[in-house]
């Protein structure tokens, strides 16, 4: 019985660093160490993901979120602010709808989980899903993998445009001072 | 022996946090970090059940909530910085040119 002890640790292990760090992310008064706490959130959840024989997606948890996502987070953190100062978000007033609002999706979604029969299997798959997911991916989720790519392609246009400023856009659209001379220069 | 539930109720308070980060605070980054904490944790339950039923396809699943979590990152955190731009502030409750 020595191994489902030790299982049991390092699920508890990755658990806990998840929520300690998720905790942190939500209440922290610094928001540089709360985009720092992401990143021990995401490490937890990708471990608890590789217990759970999902290798391929926690690997790829922390290509994307670590690699990706949080570097995103951790400019737009240093873009936007005045970060030496740390009192920089404060609670909200609105704190009797808030707190409502989070008890009714507490009991909903905690009565869901308790009361739904769900299958379990006695058997637990486990080896490399790799293979099997990209089976997946080209065989019944291949109009899925084509949308997702179409919507990345969007979603990266979309932020380029939003956040390049005032010379991208002109860039992109035109303006007046842009469209005179090539409009004379094509005519003459 | 970790059982399915164990996931359930972590999935759940991750979920509840995230939930308490949107709804209590003001600081667009920090909703968005909290919309991330969201989505990780309905990833989570999405493979328990996935294992718990030996089906493959719900790794192709969460691949895609995975993609549509980094799209959303992206253009939110666009978003941010054309707000902060025009207002100097992240802060939400500064956010009201449409209100009447």
């Amino acid at each position: 019985m020595k191994v489902p002890l030790l299982s049991a640790m390092v699920f508890w292990a990755f658990a806990i660093l998840a929520m300690a760090s998720a905790v942190f992310v939500a209440f922290s008064r610094n928001i540089v160490h709360a985009a720092f706490a992401l990143l021990g959130c995401f490490f937890g959840v990708a471990g608890l993901y590789l217990f759970l024989s999902a290798d391929f997606v926690g690997i790829i948890q922390v290509m994307v979120y670590v690699g990706g996502v949080l570097i995103l987070f951790l400019f737009a953190v240093m873009l936007t602010g005045k970060i030496r100062n740390p009192e920089k978000s404060n609670p909200s007033r609105a704190i009797p709808g808030g707190l409502v609002t989070m008890l009714v999706t507490l009991g909903l979604f905690g009565y869901l989980a308790f009361t739904t029969p769900w299958q379990v299997l006695p058997t637990v798959p486990t080896g490399p899903t790799t293979s099997q997911i990209g089976d997946a991916l080209l065989g019944p989720y291949i109009l899925p993998f084509e949308v997702a790519s179409v919507l990345l392609l969007a979603a990266l246009l979309g932020g380029v445009l939003l956040a390049g400023g005032v010379r991208g856009r002109s860039r992109l659209t035109g303006n007046e001072q842009d469209e005179a001379p090539r409009d004379s220069g094509g005519n003459t | 022996m970790i059982s399915y539930d164990h996931y359930l109720v972590l999935a759940l308070a991750l979920f509840f946090i995230g939930v308490t980060g949107v709804v209590l605070r003001r600081n667009a980054l920090i909703i968005l970090m909290s919309i991330e904490l969201m989505l990780n944790a309905v990833n989570l339950a999405v493979l328990a059940a996935a294992r718990n039923m030996g089906d493959m396809y719900g790794h192709g699943l969460a691949l895609f909530i995975m993609t549509v979590a980094a799209a959303e990152a992206a253009v939110g955190l666009a978003l941010v910085l054309a707000m902060f731009r025009h207002r100097r502030t992240v802060n939400v409750d500064e956010f009201r040119n449409l209100k009447g």
